[in-house]
């Protein structure tokens, strides 16, 4: 820790960075394939960084939550268990209650800079669905990663944020496409 | 506590940072819906998009938790110097890693298109763009990180809790704002 070097900084940081941009190219594929529908259509455009971003923030805030929970000993593995059941439904109904407003703020900003090109209902849904959606997938993501961190005997805070943070990122572009697909 | 109170504490806790930096997600996304030209003129950029917006992350998330630490333990000093090496090295590292993950994500990007017959831009312009990129958004970045930190440090805030929310705000508008820039001076196009 106390010695600084670019060799050392570069040495324990560049294998992960490598690691995690081959992932992000990954999604960066999925959002190439549907490239003509997001230049068509420029409010949803407008909502993929808060869309990635707001999954992996989802994510990572549940995964400190749990891992928090973990260290203090009040958290148990079982549906039944209050922390980790009021922390789930928490994370869903900040999707539900954010997500809206966010489609609603894409809609404007796009209808105030370059016109409008889908009717602000449409936007509005496309946020609402995908938020939800990734709001349950970032529950099941973060409770396996932390489960399966507590089985590895690893610490959770080491391991679940950044997996939770770069995973949500993923299935953020994934279900953007698929509901874009289904919706517009 | 029971489930109410749990979901709940819960809730409040994270709406305003979550509100702050959806704020910060739109704006971003205001620059990535105005930059419609620079996506058609380069094949393959939007691609490359997702990878560097999070190396930014990554790699400056990191550099902060890095000054707070060593904040912590009295290593440095909270005010920016030219004689502390121990910051000029992490901000070096942060900076030369950032340059270098761009790099690798525009080949890997280059290579996935090429191999699945995909339209992309040639090699050395997607190059071009990432470094470009990443240098000014790297400088930018590094400016804002150490200087949150700092003043926070010195202001009595505790700087591991500011450094989250100033890269995920800062990180992809800077990300996104100077990959436009670097698109325009690489391919040309008003500045």
């Amino acid at each position: 820790m106390s010695d600084w070097t670019v060799r050392s900084i570069t040495r324990a940081m560049l294998p992960v960075l490598l690691a995690l941009s081959t992932l992000e190219i990954g999604s960066g594929l999925v959002l190439g394939s549907f490239q003509s529908t997001l230049l068509a259509h420029p409010s949803l455009l407008v909502l993929v960084p808060v869309t990635i971003g707001t999954a992996g923030n989802l994510g990572s805030v549940l995964a400190s939550r749990l891992s928090t929970s973990f260290h203090l000993g009040t958290l148990a593995f079982a549906a039944t268990d209050d922390e980790l059941a009021g922390n789930a439904l928490a994370t869903v109904s900040l999707a539900l209650t954010l997500f809206p407003v966010v489609g609603a703020g894409a809609w404007l900003i796009t209808a105030v800079t370059q016109g409008t090109d889908l009717a602000l209902p449409t936007v509005v849904a496309v946020a609402l669905t995908s938020g939800a959606l990734l709001a349950a997938l970032a529950v099941v993501v973060t409770v396996v990663a932390t489960y399966a961190a507590y089985r590895f005997g690893l610490d959770p805070d080491d391991v679940v944020i950044p997996v939770v943070t770069n995973v949500c990122d993923v299935l953020g572009v994934i279900v953007l496409f698929l509901v874009v697909r289904v919706l517009v | 506590m029971t489930l109410r109170d749990v979901t709940a504490s819960a809730y409040r806790e994270a709406v305003s940072a979550l509100a702050v930096s959806a704020v910060g997600g739109l704006v971003a996304g205001a620059v990535l819906g105005g930059m419609r030209a620079e996506l058609r003129a380069v094949p393959g950029l939007l691609v490359l998009v997702p990878a560097l917006l999070a190396t930014r992350g990554n790699v400056y998330g990191s550099l902060g938790a890095r000054l707070a630490t060593a904040l912590h333990q009295g290593l440095i000093e909270p005010r920016f110097s030219t004689d502390d090496e121990r910051v000029l090295r992490a901000i070096a590292a942060a900076l030369s890693n950032g340059v270098l993950t761009s790099l690798y994500a525009a080949t890997v990007a280059f290579v996935a298109l090429t191999v699945l017959a995909q339209p992309v831009a040639s090699l050395p312009t997607l190059w071009a763009i990432a470094a470009v990129a990443g240098v000014l958004s790297g400088a930018a970045l590094t400016v804002a990180v150490v200087s949150v930190v700092f003043l926070g440090y010195r202001r009595g805030r505790n700087p591991d809790t500011l450094v989250g929310p100033i890269v995920t705000t800062t990180g992809d508008l800077f990300g996104l704002a100077f990959l436009v820039l670097a698109v325009r001076i690489v391919v040309g196009g008003p500045l």
